[in-house]
Order: structure tokens, then sequence, then C-alpha cells
């Protein structure tokens, strides 16, 4: 069946038959080709949305604090909540809920880095070592603080990427001396935030920033990370939790949102992932739907150009064509249209997801807009290659009936079926 | 070449079962040029579809070259129709997106011969029915004795044992006719069993041999020596 006349026989049909071929193909190609958008774009949203989540750990927890708003116990609103670092203890207690903590003591005024004739005004983080993976801080060299750091108060930096260029250019910053206004610190690593947002941040222990910026216990915000838990009302059922006991701590109303501000990623994430789980049902609901349209367009087809060459089938016959040489024309014919056209339109779908994704990049690299809610929108090669497959075996499924029909087609009949 | 004894054949339609050939005896020599005629709903062409191979029949034998042809599946019948018939149609039955050469080859297309040399063997045919310029023109491009010609050098291709016509020259005009019957003639000299149906006296009357059917059996055998008797009474007929 394999042979090259069989291959020369079908070239031969689908050269006089322009049309035909071209309609047959069109719709697989058509198919596969909304297939390929639908799919990349849906993919697209998704990586875009898990894109918004990927700089912290998705169960971190922030909490701020501010003025009251509701009167609490006989005082009056307007109250001014701070935290400090006993509240630290406390919430490194509170057990199975939470798993990390992090306080963040922010530093007075403007802080000016200086380095040999080098100097610049950057953002200071002060933190619990803890916060190296709740973040997603990036460590290229050197380390981030660890708990001798914290117990020592010792005076060491890790700075961002850019601070490194800003002040050391070329130069090896590890164990080098910035001084923080006049304070000099060691830097003991660099990060680097491929998302440029924390490049001009630097972390100092929250320890060593509190006795040397006069800040005493004060803390100012917390990050933490909870226990995973798969539903949105268990996430703001610790939300709850953290805040009533804070707020039994401060005396206000754990409801009073000024009072204590909290912002839970996990309900967040939850919640997006939900609707992004139905997004991605309907994507696959319409896709489904696109390709039995186009398998349906093919056996159409193939019925159709059954019946036109009935005549031809019967002639076929006539001349000595044994059931399965009739099968095998229709059908290898058939295979053949699908999987070339497949191939193009897969490849022109891809291409365009290819191409946009490009630009995407493109306008990413440029610095225009860091938070895209469409990321790299392409297709993975075995969904492709799968519903190819898919679509060519159906189609020649779809396409072995009518081709059986036409074996069984006696001469007579067909002959007969003329004027 | 061809022996017919007791040839049964019905058409069941629905309830209705009609009944056709209605044992039929029938005997044709190698070399012979018969014509089978009958009025429509004698049988002939059931008959002529049973000798091709194109169906089957109920009950009684079909020897052909001493084989018997019974219950065949449909790819033996293949393949002896394609050794052992060629056909030859009122319609011509040509392939439209093939040329000449390709229409003729096809019968050697499933013989498993290579393309360069069945297209080679067609040319040799079509040159012998004188259309080598024609090779390369498409079926919608000649005229219908071309076709006809084309359709006879395809039958002839495969060198078939037995000639089958049904109505060769039923789309022809009367000159042509008898260029293609000629041709006949021409291919039974050189010793091929021609078998023709048809419903035309005078077209009938040019083969050696004519076999009148009449509801499923046959009605007279109307032979050489006869048949300017017979000429003579299609005249008055």
């Amino acid at each position: 069946m394999f042979d090259v006349d069989v291959w020369q026989e079908i070239f031969s049909t689908i050269k006089k038959n322009k049309l035909r071929t071209f309609l047959t193909g069109f719709s697989v190609a058509w198919g596969i080709f909304m297939l390929m958008i639908l799919l990349g774009s849906g993919n697209g949203l998704q990586n875009g949305v898990t894109q918004q989540f990927s700089n912290n750990s998705i169960n971190i927890m922030w909490l701020w604090t501010g003025d009251t708003s509701i009167p609490f116990e006989g005082m009056k609103e307007g109250r001014t909540i701070k935290f400090n670092n006993a509240d630290y203890d406390y919430l490194k207690d509170k057990g199975e809920n939470l798993e990390n903590v992090s306080s963040r003591y922010y530093l007075p005024g403007t802080i000016m880095y200086t380095y040999k004739n080098e100097y610049g005004s950057f953002e200071t983080s002060s933190c619990h070592p803890a916060l190296l993976g709740m973040e997603k801080v990036n460590v290229i060299s050197g380390r981030f603080i660890n708990d001798l750091d914290m117990s020592d108060f010792r005076k060491v930096i890790v700075i961002g990427d850019n601070i490194k260029k800003a002040l050391f250019k070329e130069e090896d910053p590890i164990g080098k001396y910035v001084k923080l206004n006049s304070v000099p610190f060691k830097v003991i690593g660099v990060t680097f935030d491929k998302d440029r947002r924390n490049e001009r941040t630097s972390y100092i222990p929250v320890t060593t920033a509190q006795r040397i910026f006069n800040g005493a216990d004060r803390v100012h915000t917390f990050a933490v990370t909870t226990k995973m838990v798969k539903t949105v009302e268990e996430a703001e059922a610790i939300t709850d939790k953290v805040r009533e006991g804070l707020a039994k701590r401060h005396k206000f109303d754990p409801t009073d949102k000024k009072a204590m501000g909290s912002f839970n990623m996990l309900a967040q994430y939850i919640r997006t992932m939900k609707i992004f789980q139905a997004i991605k049902l309907f994507v696959w609901i319409i896709g489904i739907g696109t390709l039995i349209a186009g398998i349906v367009g093919v056996s159409n087809i193939m019925l159709i150009l059954v019946k036109e060459r009935t005549r031809e089938i019967g002639i076929r016959k006539a001349l000595g064509a044994t059931p399965s040489s009739v099968i095998g024309l229709v059908l290898l014919e058939s295979i053949l249209i699908t999987t070339v056209a497949g191939y193009l339109g897969l490849m022109v779908g891809v291409g365009i997801m290819e191409a946009i994704n490009y630009g995407l990049e493109q306008s990413l690299a440029a610095g225009g807009g860091d938070r895209m809610f469409f990321l790299n929108p392409t297709v993975d090669f075995t969904t492709a290659i799968t519903s190819m497959v898919i679509l060519i075996v159906s189609g020649a499924l779809a396409g072995y009936l009518p081709a059986r029909k036409a074996a069984n087609v006696k001469p007579i009949e067909a002959l007969r079926d003329e004027n | 070449m061809i022996q017919i004894s007791n040839l049964h054949k019905s058409y069941v339609m629905g309830h209705n079962s009609l009944h056709v050939l209605k044992g039929l005896e029938l005997d044709i020599e190698e070399g012979e040029f018969v014509s089978i005629m009958g009025s429509s709903g004698s049988g002939k062409s059931t008959l002529l579809n049973i000798l091709g191979i194109l169906d089957d029949y109920d009950l009684g034998t079909y020897y052909l070259g001493g084989k018997l042809i019974q219950g065949l599946n449909e790819t033996k019948a293949a393949i002896t129709r394609n050794e052992m018939i060629g056909f030859i149609f009122q319609s011509f039955n040509l392939i439209s997106f093939k040329n000449a050469m390709e229409n003729v080859a096809l019968p050697l297309y499933y013989q498993k011969v290579s393309r360069k040399k069945r297209n080679q063997i067609a040319l040799e045919y079509l040159d012998r029915l004188g259309l080598k310029e024609w090779a390369h023109h498409l079926p919608s491009e000649m005229s219908g004795g071309q076709k006809q010609r084309v359709a006879i050098a395809r039958a002839l291709i495969s060198q078939p044992q037995i000639i089958l016509a049904d109505e060769p020259t039923g789309a022809l005009d009367s000159t042509t006719s008898f260029e293609v019957m000629d041709i006949l003639k021409e291919i039974n000299d050189q010793g091929k069993t021609v078998i023709i149906v048809t419903h035309e006296h005078d077209i009938a009357a040019m083969t050696k041999k004519i076999i009148r059917l009449k509801d499923g059996v046959i009605e007279e055998v109307i032979k050489n020596g006869d048949l300017q008797l017979f000429k003579d009474r299609v005249r008055t007929e």
C-alpha cells in the first residue's frame, strides 16, 4: 500500500482536483489554527496570572498598623497602633497556622549610601533571615542575612544588583564596607531581581536596624507565611485568627482595618486560580468544539468526495482495482491532505503566537509594563502534536466509512450512475 | 472460452424478487465475435455483468477460460477481471482528470507494472489506434469516437482473453460507430473473443453470431451463415 506508485497516483489525483483538495485542507488547517490560537491565548493568560504571584511565596501575608477607626473598650478612635518585638515573638509562637515571620523596621529619613567617592540614596529593608524565602529574594553572590547576624547585631548588608553597579562598578563588593549615613556596613551579598522590582533595595538585619537607627523595639510591618490551605475560607480564617490575637494584644477591634491592615496572598491566589480554572475549562470546551467542527468538516468533504468519485471508483474496480486498493486510495489521500494542511495550520497558529510572544518580550525588555497579564502565550509542543494526531486520526476514521462505502460500490451501479 | 449452464439470477427489491435470468445456457468459443441483443428487461445487462464478473449469480455454473467463476470475493474478482476481461462502455468511462495515456495505462497499474513501462505500453496501444498525438490530452478535449478508441486501447492493454462491450456505439454517430466496429472486428481477427451488447440491429449484424435474449433465456441464436437472413428480416421489421 505504501509503494511509490500509490503516492504518484494520489499526487496526480490531488493535482487534478485542486479545489477539492484546498477545501478539505482548509477546514483542517483552520480547525488546528483556531485551536492553537485559543490554547496559546489560554496559556498566555495562565502564565500572566501565575506571574502576578511569582514575586513572593503564594502563602505570604503582610501586616501593618495605623490609627484605630472604631472605638474599643471605652477608648476613642484615632489611637495609633504600633507593633513591637514582642509581637514578633507572639507570631513566631503562633504554631500551626503560621510558618515563618519576618519583621521590618522602617529606617528614619533618607539613608545615604557611600562607597569611596560614589554615593546615592536607596531603599533599605530591615528583615529577618526568613524573608529570603518569603519574598523570593534572589542572592546571586555572597549570602543572605543569618541568625548570627541577628543575635550579634552585626552591621552587615545585602545589596541589590543596581546598588552594587552604582557604588562598586566592576569591583567585587563582598567584604567591602559601604557607609549608611556614616555607619559602615559590611557587604555580605548581592541580590538580583529579574522583574527589577527590588533592584534598588538592600537588606539589613532588623535587630541592627533598630539598634543603630534608634528604633528601640519598634516594628512597622510583619511579613508572615501561613499554612498552605486549599480554600479561601480556610485562608481567611487564618487571617482572622492572627487579627484577633494581635487585636487583643494592642486592644483594638479585630474588624478595624485601619488599626491593622492585612493582606493574605493565599486567599487572593486561590480566588484567582478558581477564576482561571473556569477560563481554562472554557478554552478547552471551545478548543474541543473547534476540533470537532474540523473533523466534521473533513468527514463531510470526504463523503462528498466519495460520492463525487463513485463513477471513477466504479471504473477503477471494473479495470481490476481491489477493494483494499480503493480504500487505500481514498484514505491515503485524505490522510495526506489532513497531515499537510494540519501541519500548515499548526505552523501558522504557533507562528502567530510566537510572534505575539516576541512582541511581548520586546516590550518587556524595553521596560514597558513590568506586570503583564498576558505572558508567554505559546502552546507546548506535546499539546500541538497531540491535537494534530487526534485530528489526523479522526479525519482518517471519519474518512474510513466513506472509503469503505466506496470500496463496496458495485461497479455496475457506479457505471450506471451515468447522465 | 465461455460455458454457462442453467444460470439463474434474481434481484431482490424490497419484498419482491425479480427473476431476471431463468436457467440460461450459453457457449461461446474462443475467437468468436458475438452480439447479445434483447429488449430492455430481457436480462442482457445482467448477463453482461455476470460475464464481466461485475455481479454474482444465484444458481448454475459459469466457466471462463476453463475456470469456474463462482462466489469469488471482491479481491479475487477484481484480479480475474483485470487479467481476463477488457471492458468497453457506452459512455466510455474514462477518468476525466487523467490524460489518454494514463487512462489506457490504468489496468497495468493494478498489475503493478512500473509507471514508466506502463505508460510506454499505453503509448504503443494508442499508436495502434491512431491516437498517438492525443496521448497527453484529457478526455474532455476529445471527440466521442476518439474517446471510445482510448477506451478500446485501455480494454486491450492488459491482453485479456475476452472483450466485453456494452453498447459500444450507443453514444456515437453512425460513421464513428462503423469505425469502432471495424476496430472491434480487427481485434477479433487477431483472435480475441469479442462480445458486444447492443440493441442496434445493424451493429449486431456486423458480428458473427447474434444471441437474442427474451425473458431471461435465449430465444434465438443466429449464426454466421444465417446472418444474411437476419439482415433481411431486420429490414422488413
